[in-house]
């Protein structure tokens, strides 16, 4: 499988990422030389092998639906680029 | 002097009162500030001139632990309350952790002194250092090479003497390959281990901490400190700790130690592997017995890895939005604009390469070909070491396939990835492995790899530890600092 540069655009913007197009050139190549290892894994006769979903095959442990966390806004709004009164900041979106 | 004290060598030094634990702080600082390798992006002398007077004052009261008013060297990837933690990257320059991570509130409770933050490949992506945004960290051995990565600032301060110990973390190799390439002891224990709260994630069912030390004892005696199950972790193993230094002792006769032939191909430095035929044979004289085994699917772990990693580095480091903390670019157009300029300024190219593998593996139509197909080799990896377990207790063999290269040298990401060949299986399968200073290549120092089962830290520390009493490659150090 190859990427072309749209798609190498498409992906970008999937994850939020900007690519500008000077760099797209070298972002593609450079992708397709990744997956172009990945081939390797075609070969493999992988039939009835179950998907690994944890190193030690442990399940997710569960918790008592009990409050444990104190109230920390304050000081996580501290360190938060721009903040409301009780929120962050974005800029606009409906108006 | 004090700096060439291993940890055990401290505490004794400590109790003995032949120094306290500010006379230890301020030396180590003093060599911090005459240090040429930018292995620390924060050094943090007024905290530590604190703690080491807060250690010394519970000394003198008789109401100190092992560890109290021992300095040592904190990887920033691990949230320190009131103290940037940055993980090598723009986006977090400015973040001050409104909170510990367990790890870090461990060694506070123990009254161990934090001498300052280690650098780091960007969010842990790396296995040469460069990919920080404070600028490479230099090989203490030869100031032109790179001390390996993640965890290169660690593994530097380590070597050249500035810290007595530090943390680590090794995702696919991150503690181990520094610790090779830098010459110092390194352990990635069992997944579940140690706590990954408050450790900034890079790929969830990978990352694992652990000590980097000068020897397999200091080693036990800060994994005593570090491991233990943690409520706040719901990857941490529900699992009672030994005491990791009582097994140290052990003779290795009888022991069974297997030397993967997949090992031992073409690709392998010439000098790296007469080091390791060199430590095999060490082992054969304690009484060891050898034998050949083999890891058919250890030959994919770079695409397995190179698909799994990334997948959950995409999805965890999404998180970083630009709008409660970390980076936010000047002023956003809209919200597409500040998601979109946030990321793409504050990231730096090899953590946006990987978050583009993973977005592009896991997204609609391609997930089964790369992510499941991933999943499935990896369980044929760990199958594969279950095999060799059955008649072997440890596995060896290098960690890296030659010793440190040039800074600047390895330019395309694939020829970098190639180099984690021999220590990414061991993530994969969630086994602990540690490195151990066995020789030199080209005047550069080479790792030996252990590799053991699942919980089997004790073992491996034993073996470790056996080998130190044998041989004295853990003691040298470089002159450079």
């Amino acid at each position: 499988m190859s990427l072309d540069k749209k798609q190498v655009k498409e992906i970008a913007y999937l994850a939020r990422l900007s690519i500008e197009d000077e760099e797209l050139e070298q972002s593609t190549s450079e992708l397709n030389n990744i997956l172009s290892l990945m081939d390797d894994l075609n070969e493999i006769d992988t039939g009835d092998v179950e998907p690994m979903a944890h190193p030690l095959h442990m399940s997710q442990r569960l918790r008592d639906d009990e409050v444990t966390e104190e109230n920390l806004a304050e000081e996580f709004q501290a360190i938060a680029p721009k903040t409301g009164k009780s929120h962050f900041l974005v800029p606009t979106v409906i108006e | 002097m004090m700096h060439n004290l291993s940890v055990a060598g401290l505490i004794k030094g400590l109790k003995n009162k032949d120094f306290s634990s500010v006379e230890l702080t301020q030396h180590y600082l003093n060599r911090i500030n005459k240090s040429k390798l930018n292995a620390f992006i924060s050094v943090t002398e007024d905290l530590a001139l604190a703690q080491a007077n807060a250690a010394d004052l519970k000394i003198a009261k008789g109401d100190n632990t092992l560890l109290t008013g021992i300095p040592y060297a904190h990887k920033d990837i691990f949230c320190t309350k009131g103290v940037k933690t940055s993980a090598g990257s723009k986006m977090l320059d400015s973040f001050i952790s409104p909170y510990d991570a367990t790890l870090s509130h461990k060694f506070n409770s123990e009254n161990m002194v934090m001498l300052g933050k280690t650098n780091m490949d960007e969010f842990a992506m790396g296995s040469s250092n460069e990919n920080s945004y404070y600028g490479p960290v230099k090989n203490p051995w030869n100031l032109k090479k790179i001390p390996g990565g993640s965890s290169g600032g660690s593994a530097a301060a380590v070597a050249s003497r500035i810290a007595p110990f530090a943390t680590g973390t090794d995702t696919g190799g991150s503690i181990r390959q520094p610790a090779s390439l830098c010459g110092i002891t390194g352990l990635k224990p069992t997944y579940g281990r140690i706590s990954r709260y408050g450790m900034i994630a890079y790929a969830s069912s990978l990352d694992q901490a652990g000590p980097m030390t000068q020897t397999a004892e200091d080693a036990a005696i800060v994994l005593n400190a570090m491991a233990g199950f943690d409520n706040k972790d719901s990857t941490s193993a529900p699992k009672e700790t030994p005491d990791y230094t009582k097994q140290l002792t052990n003779s290795l006769d009888g022991l069974k130690i297997g030397l993967p032939k997949e090992f031992f191909s073409s690709g392998l430095d010439e000098g790296t592997e007469k080091v390791v035929m060199n430590a095999i044979k060490e082992y054969e004289l304690m009484g060891a017995k050898i034998q050949e085994v083999s890891l058919p699917n250890s030959m994919h772990a770079i695409p397995t890895y190179y698909i799994v990693a990334p997948c959950e580095c995409s999805s965890n480091l999404s998180r970083f939005d630009g709008v409660r903390y970390g980076y936010r670019c000047e002023d956003p157009k809209d919200l597409d604009d500040l998601y979109l300029r946030s990321r793409s300024e504050g990231f730096g190219k090899e953590v946006k390469r990987r978050i583009m593998i993973g977005a592009y593996a896991l997204s609609a139509g391609y997930y089964d070909a790369y992510y499941l197909k991933a999943q499935k080799v990896r369980q044929l990896i760990s199958e594969d070491f279950k095999k060799a377990f059955q008649s072997v207790d440890v596995i060896m063999g290098p960690v890296s396939p030659t010793p440190a290269f040039d800074l600047g040298s390895v330019k395309d990401p694939v020829s970098m990835y190639l180099a984690d060949i021999y220590t990414l299986s061991v993530n994969l399968a969630g086994l602990p492995g540690m490195s151990i200073p066995a020789g030199f290549s080209k005047e550069l120092p080479v790792g030996l790899q252990l590799i053991g089962n699942h919980w089997s830290e004790e073992l491996l520390l034993n073996t470790a530890h056996q080998f130190q009493l044998k041989t004295d490659w853990h003691t040298s150090s470089p002159i450079e600092l």
